[in-house]
């Protein structure tokens, strides 16, 4: 397994994605075709599954490292990591093992079956045959969690390059529901498929921020102006009788959203459309909050299909009658679009409206019922403009609305984990109630490196009393609190939960008495709740 | 009345109206190490050892009154017997053992076991109260023999050189920048020292100790001049427009912190090197056991959990806290 966790310290050791592709070619171009194909089962969290429960590795780690489970359990708080803090904790400095990848994982598809005791055995024996980086690799594998840096996007990119085969049709043969146990890596990656063509997306058009004031922008009538949806991005591909379902990050997603699928039947075949999914009950478009209980998943249980139930609000179209038509001008599409949806109608295909606007002012009118309607703020896109590929200033633009913010106090701080390990840096932050003060909100983000040093010293001077890893300091730093939502919550002592709380500055300019009170957050949720 | 109480201004001996390692300016500061935490600005007098005395004149001025004594050797104040013990964390590092009427304590300052080849290694002391860092008191860092991450940090250099690229190592002006120079491969290629190390060098080799010759990054270097060559600087270079002088680099942290992935991957860098001038946990454990003492205070470091460990294990200990920082978290 040398080679693969030289591979993994490799993407480990770097930020640079290009440094990773070609940590990965090497790794693709030298292993053996079964250990080619575990890596891209494993980088895309296909590992074999439910072979041991973290508690029994938590105990038998503890034990052969002579400590009380307490002072494991605190290391891993501390560390972040339970397969480095399992692969840390053990005496053994040597590598004894020449096993590669594909035995090891053969070796922990068997322990699965295994009595207890047998497991344990079994696993002391592997930590013992590895030093702490094998230990770690060997570890990830048991527990999962191999958030190496590499998105699924990074890894077609380097299956590319090693294969020559196109980025597109490898994304394409890596989804579906494969088992590296079931399949080689021949049959997965190096076969020519007929649906490598059928699927393939185009690229994203992606909006700028505008900075500057709408009216700069020349006529109101030149722009077509939508809401902002928040939800996620997604291309809907309708070829040869199937549906593929692309995300922004270009990864096929089709299979997260079943809901879509009856659409294959409904639209023409040749079509593609560019729009967000939403989830949509009672009629109404829900939080983004809902939607990301669906995220991430390779299976989609019923329970989350009757909670979370997505449609997809389209807002472009890029082919019709099999003809790619990004280069004919947006109110063109846009008729194309109205036609489509006019014609082919289903509950889950919904349209994003155009708003009408006389004059910038009633754009700007429209932009404060963003919140109400459930979206972000507005996109204001140039009428005459074609669909272009990625980042492009000038034709697109979105419009958000400014986060909801408050001026807080820092009574609490905890020291982070993983990339924090060693720094005070989860907050927790409290507002005026009279003389006293209620704590209401945590937060993480939104503070510079350098900011985090600096509160992080101030917490070790300033610490009043500890409450096992909490420490109570001293009321004196005001941060303001930018959130997205609030909602009344039984839950909290204050009575209010916001959603995306962070750090928007340090306001080292503010005494701690000019703080907001929990009167000002209760008329915020009287407003916006 | 205890021999040692923690005051708001340092660790305070009554009996002899004198201040450990102080926060805040006092008459009268005894100085485990030059190291900024522990040696402070400000106090009318300051004792120390006499490899650290110029050490820390030239951080806090030449014109400070500062008395500097051997290791080992005795000074009594109103009835209390003091005398500093090689620490082995940088050179002229001690602990500062106090007795007074048979009673003994240990100021241990900043320590760690392994002997470095610069600093004067660690020896335990008998004593009653073991004032004691727990920096990395976790289970999880443990320190590989030295010699292994000089390898390491070698074959990097070269490979770095054979790329046509500089190296540049971010580690503290006194104590790892030394350590790193009297240990690594001198013959791969040229080694350049940023100015707070070249100076401290300079204090360093004045006081007879024998340490490799650098060059100083100054203007009149070009690019070219460092493609291949080893650089050391201090963290607060790195990511500095300093940095913009030098040719394709790769950058790495020598630092026991690197031990944690988490922190490695903060950092940003290329390479992090787990080397430390701090005791891991194996070495806090046979410190303690090595002093015999019954009982044993901690200052910083992961206070809460060590002092908890060491109670577990029928070791008398508290927690008590100071304004000592560590190893930085860079």
């Amino acid at each position: 397994m040398k080679d693969f966790i030289h591979l993994f310290t490799q993407l480990d050791q770097t930020t640079k994605t290009n440094t990773k592709v070609n940590a990965l070619v090497d790794y693709f171009n030298t292993a053996n075709d079964s250990d080619k194909l575990w890596c891209i089962a494993l980088l895309s969290h296909r590992r074999p599954k439910g072979v041991i429960k973290t508690a029994q590795l938590r105990n038998w780690a503890a034990e052969i490292a002579n400590i009380p489970l307490w002072l494991f359990e605190d290391t891993y708080h501390i560390v972040g990591d339970l397969a480095e803090t399992l692969a840390s904790v053990h005496p053994n400095t040597e590598h004894k093992s020449d096993k590669n990848l594909t035995e090891w994982i053969n070796f922990i598809i068997e322990i699965k079956a295994l009595e207890e005791e047998a497991k344990k055995e079994k696993i002391l024996w592997a930590w013992n045959q590895l030093d702490q980086s094998g230990r770690f690799a060997f570890n990830k594998l048991l527990t999962g969690g191999w958030r190496m840096g590499v998105s699924q996007k990074l890894m077609t990119k380097a299956l590319s390059k090693s294969t020559e085969i196109e980025e597109s049709t490898i994304a394409h043969r890596l989804m579906g529901d494969w088992k590296a146990e079931e399949t080689t890596f021949h049959d997965l990656i190096m076969e020519q498929k007929e649906e490598d063509l059928i699927s393939k997306p185009y690229p994203f058009y992606l909006a700028y921020a505008l900075e500057q004031e709408p009216s700069e922008l020349g006529e109101v009538d030149d722009w077509q102006i939508e809401r902002k949806w928040d939800g996620i991005r997604a291309q809907l591909i309708v070829r040869k009788d199937e549906i593929f379902i692309w995300s922004r990050g270009e990864e096929l997603v089709t299979h997260q959203f079943p809901e879509l699928e009856v659409l294959k039947d409904i639209l023409p075949n040749g079509t593609v459309l560019d729009g967000e999914i939403l989830v949509y009950k009672d009629d109404e478009i829900q939080n983004f909050n809902l939607l990301q209980s669906r995220l991430g998943r390779k299976t989609v249980s019923k329970n989350q299909l009757e909670n979370a139930p997505i449609i997809i609000k389209v807002y472009d179209c890029l082919e019709y009658n099999g003809k790619d038509i990004r280069e004919t001008p947006l109110n063109e599409r846009r008729t194309i679009l109205e036609d489509i949806y006019t014609n082919y109608t289903s509950e889950v295909l919904h349209l994003s409206e155009c708003l009408q606007a006389k004059n910038w002012e009633e754009v700007i009118e429209a932009r404060k019922e963003s919140r109400a309607t459930k979206s972000e703020g507005l996109m204001i896109k140039r009428k005459d403009s074609t669909y272009q590929i990625g980042r492009k200033k000038g034709d697109w633009w979105k419009w958000k609305i400014d986060p909801l913010s408050i001026d807080a106090i820092l009574i609490y701080a905890m020291q982070g984990h993983g990339r924090r390990a060693n720094l005070f840096t989860d907050y927790t932050f409290a507002v005026w109630k009279g003389e006293e003060l209620v704590p209401f909100t945590k937060a993480y983000s939104g503070l510079t490196d350098k900011e985090f040093k600096e509160i992080d010293s101030f917490v070790r001077k300033n610490t009043k009393e500890r409450f096992g890893p909490v420490r109570s300091v001293n009321a004196e730093l005001v941060f303001e609190i930018a959130f997205e939502g609030i909602a009344k919550s039984t839950r909290h002592k204050s009575g209010i939960s916001l959603r995306f709380p962070r750090m928007l500055r340090w306001r080292k300019d503010k005494p701690k008495e000019e703080a907001n009170s929990l009167e000002d957050l209760e008329k915020l949720l009287e407003q916006y709740g | 009345m205890s021999l040692l109480k923690f005051t708001k201004k340092g660790i305070y001996c009554e009996q002899a109206k004198v201040y450990i390692d102080t926060w805040k300016p006092v008459d009268y500061a005894i100085i485990t190490h030059a190291h900024a935490d522990h040696s402070r600005n400000g106090n009318k007098h300051y004792l120390s050892t006499s490899l650290s005395k110029p050490i820390i004149q030239y951080r806090l001025g030449k014109d400070i009154s500062i008395e500097g004594i051997e290791y080992g050797e005795k000074r009594v104040i109103n009835g209390v017997q003091f005398s500093f013990h090689p620490a082995g964390h940088i050179i002229g590092s001690a602990q500062l053992r106090v007795e007074y009427k048979g009673e003994v304590w240990v100021v241990s300052g900043d320590y760690k076991l392994e002997n470095d080849g610069i600093s004067t290694p660690f020896e335990a002391i008998q004593c009653n109260v073991f004032i004691t860092e727990c920096t990395f008191g976790l289970p999880v860092f443990k320190w590989k023999e030295q010699q292994i991450i000089y390898n390491e940090i070698n074959d990097w250099w070269k490979k770095n050189k054979t790329e046509g690229k500089a190296t540049i190592i971010s580690a503290y002006s006194l104590g790892k920048a030394q350590r790193i120079l009297k240990n690594i491969d001198s013959s791969i290629g040229q080694i350049y020292t940023h100015g707070a190390i070249y100076n401290t060098n300079e204090v360093i080799q004045h006081m007879g100790i024998d340490l490799l010759e650098t060059t100083l990054v100054d203007d009149s270097q070009k690019k070219k001049d460092f493609e291949g060559a080893l650089i050391i600087a201090p963290p607060a270079a790195i990511g500095s427009s300093w940095e913009k002088r030098f040719p394709i680099h790769e950058t790495g942290i020598v630092s026991g912190w690197m031990a944690l992935r988490g922190a490695r991957r903060r950092s940003a860098v290329d390479r992090g090197f787990v080397l430390s001038d701090h005791a891991d946990w194996e070495g806090l454990n046979l410190a303690i056991k090595a002093t015999q003492c019954e009982k044993v205070i901690t200052t910083h470091g992961y206070t809460d959990i060590f002092t908890q460990w060491l109670n577990e294990q029928g070791i008398e200990a508290q927690v008590e806290s100071t304004e000592f920082e560590g190893e930085g978290n860079q």
